[in-house]
């Protein structure tokens, strides 16, 4: 499998990162080398193999369903770079 | 009069229990080493009043004949680490003037143990590197050099900051963390101890996340002893990582000196790859003759699938990035870059605020997490985790203990390594620690030709990090001290 330029496009747009025009083609290089060295991985038989989920085996914790914690809005918002009574400023979303 | 920076941790510990000094003396000493050390830029923050207030405090106890196990030790720890009230970055942009209004637990457990925080130390951007080059705040030099040479050398990374401060005596021990190899990785290039313990055994809470199933935190220290002392204050269950395990920390210092008589410790041959440098192979050799001296068995193990996990940690570790780093959006916290609306303002605020290499990261997990790639690359990845993991059940059928190199090579040159895959190349021997959740300590133990030093590993069963501690402590005894040889 191989990325090309659009491909790297639609991938930052999915993680929301701005790429220039002039970076893309390097980009593309740089993950296509990465993408090449897991093609290794093809030789590995894994049929019948069962995904790794937890590297140590526990039992999953419960505990009681209570609130534990809250009630702190100044300590939430503190290091927001933009806020406004106790909420989080964001540019207007919605017209 | 030895000067005070010079003492480990043990030592310092008993002298201040017996009043030789006092915690603010020991404290007023590091500081004072830190600031003639600022060259090196392994301390992003430094804390001076905030260490010396702590100091006061733990005279104040230990006057009174009280006092935890790390009372009055000063220490450093790296950026990773929410500390309450003290800059907290990760040595990202994007995290820009972010202080936490909580403590690690890591950190706290610290703390109340009665340590003494001096700074925060460098590393590389969000643990994503093996150079400490990828750090905002600027790369840091490693306190070793070449003989007969000026040329400054990396510490290792992502924990360079970290391996070069404990190196260079500016702290008495520090923090560190292990993705892929982060804390070993700096340690070997350093002539320090560092271990990863086994995937539970502390809490991340606290902790910025990387890849969340292979964080684990751990300390750097000077010698075994050191190591062994900081993992018992730092391990803890905690209910605010349920990945962290509900067993009991034993105390690691009874085992150094303990026998290694009868001791399996398994080679593997996959460790002996094809162009191993022959100095890695001689120490390697070195290091299973001191045992074998000491009464233990060297046994030849097989760990088939060892090649495969650092392709298979190229997956996983991005994808789990990807995620955790979707948090940074300019909203909550950190930096803001304005856009034109909502999404390019994220947009503009995750292209400035992240580096490079973590862009890149992002972008690779993001990929192979898309529609149609999750099976071929994340579930397969797991897969290939699943036989690693494997590979090393059935070796402890065999052996109690896994003697490796801990890196392919001493400390390199800043802007040797430029491509990304060949950078990755430096965790070969440390990753598939991580992969299957295992303990792993890399202990200096002889000099690379041009003079720098050079680390072995030792890799152990889930929770067994005492025979670790045991076997390095081993190793340690015949190899000597390494301390490098001021400069700065």
């Amino acid at each position: 499998m191989s990325v090309d330029e659009k491909t790297v496009r639609r991938v930052a747009r999915l993680a929301r990162i701005k790429v220039k025009d002039e970076d893309v083609p390097q980009l593309a290089g740089e993950l296509n080398a990465i993408l090449a060295f897991v093609e290794q991985l093809n030789e590995v038989d894994v049929s019948g193999v069962v995904p790794m989920t937890s590297v140590v085996a526990t039992k999953m914790k419960m505990r009681d369903d209570v609130v534990t914690d809250g009630h702190k809005p100044k300590d939430i918002i503190q290091n927001a770079p933009a806020t406004e009574d106790d909420f989080f400023m964001v540019p207007k979303v919605v017209e | 009069m030895t000067k005070l920076t010079s003492l480990t941790i043990a030592e310092a510990r008993a002298k201040l229990r017996a009043k030789e000094f006092s915690a603010l003396e020991l404290t007023d000493a590091y500081i004072s080493s830190i600031e003639k050390s600022r060259t090196l830029n392994a301390y992003v923050v430094e804390t001076p009043e905030l260490a010396r207030a702590r100091a006061r405090a733990s005279d104040a106890k230990l006057a009174k004949g009280e006092g935890g196990a790390l009372e009055g030790i000063p220490l450093g720890i790296k950026d990773l680490f929410a500390t309450k009230g003290v800059h907290t970055q990760a040595c990202s942009h994007i995290l820009d003037k972010f202080q936490p209004t909580y403590e690690s637990t890591v950190t706290a457990n610290l703390f109340d143990a009665g340590a003494v925080m001096l700074g925060k130390l460098n590393m590389d951007e969000f643990a994503m590197g093996s150079s400490n080059e990828t750090s905002y705040y600027g790369p840091v030099a490693n306190p070793w050099r070449r003989k007969n040479s000026n040329a400054t050398l990396v510490p290792g990374g992502s924990s360079g900051g970290s391996a070069a401060a404990v190196a260079a005596h500016i702290c008495a021990g520090a923090t560190a963390t292990d993705t892929g190899g982060s804390i070993r990785q700096p340690a070997a290039l350093t002539g320090t101890v560092g271990i990863k313990p086994t995937y539970g055994r502390c809490s991340r809470w606290g902790i910025v996340a990387f890849a969340s199933s292979l964080d684990q935190a751990g300390p750097i220290a000077r010698d075994v002893r050191d190591a062994a002392i900081m993992l018992k204050a730092m391990a803890s269950v905690d209910p605010k990582d349920t990945t962290s395990v509900d067993r009991p920390v034993p105390d690691y210092e009874a085992v150094l000196g303990k026998s290694i008589k009868g001791l399996r410790v398994g080679i593997p041959k996959e460790y002996r790859p094809e162009g191993l440098s022959s100095e890695i192979d001689a120490l390697w050799n070195r290091g299973a003759q001191w045992l074998k001296e000491q009464g233990a068995e060297i046994v030849e193990i097989s760990l088939p699938h060892t090649k495969y996990a650092l392709p298979a940690y190229y997956i996983v570790a991005p994808a789990e990035a990807s995620s955790n780093l979707a948090r940074y959006d300019g909203v909550r916290y950190g930096l803001r870059v304005p856009g034109d609306d909502l999404i390019d303002t994220y947009e503009r605020t995750r292209a400035a605020g992240f580096g490079r290499e973590v862009q890149r990261r992002v972008l690779i997990g993001t990929y192979v997490l898309s529609a149609g790639y999750y099976d071929a690359y994340y579930v397969k990845a797991q897969k290939v985790r699943t036989l690693i993991k494997r590979d090393f059940d059935e070796a402890w059928n065999k052996v109690d203990v896994v003697l490796t190199p801990a890196t392919p090579s001493a400390a390199f040159a800043p802007g040797e390594i430029t491509d990304p895959v060949e950078m990755y190349l430096n965790d070969v021997f440390t990753v598939t620690v991580n992969m299957a959740g295992l303990p792993g300590i890399a202990v200096p133990a002889g000099f690379s030709e041009q003079g720098l030093p050079l680390g072995l590993q030792l890799i152990g069963k889930p929770f067994d990090e005492e025979t670790l501690f045991q076997t390095a402590f081993a190793i340690e005894q015949a190899a000597g001290k390494f301390t490098a040889p001021q400069w700065w």
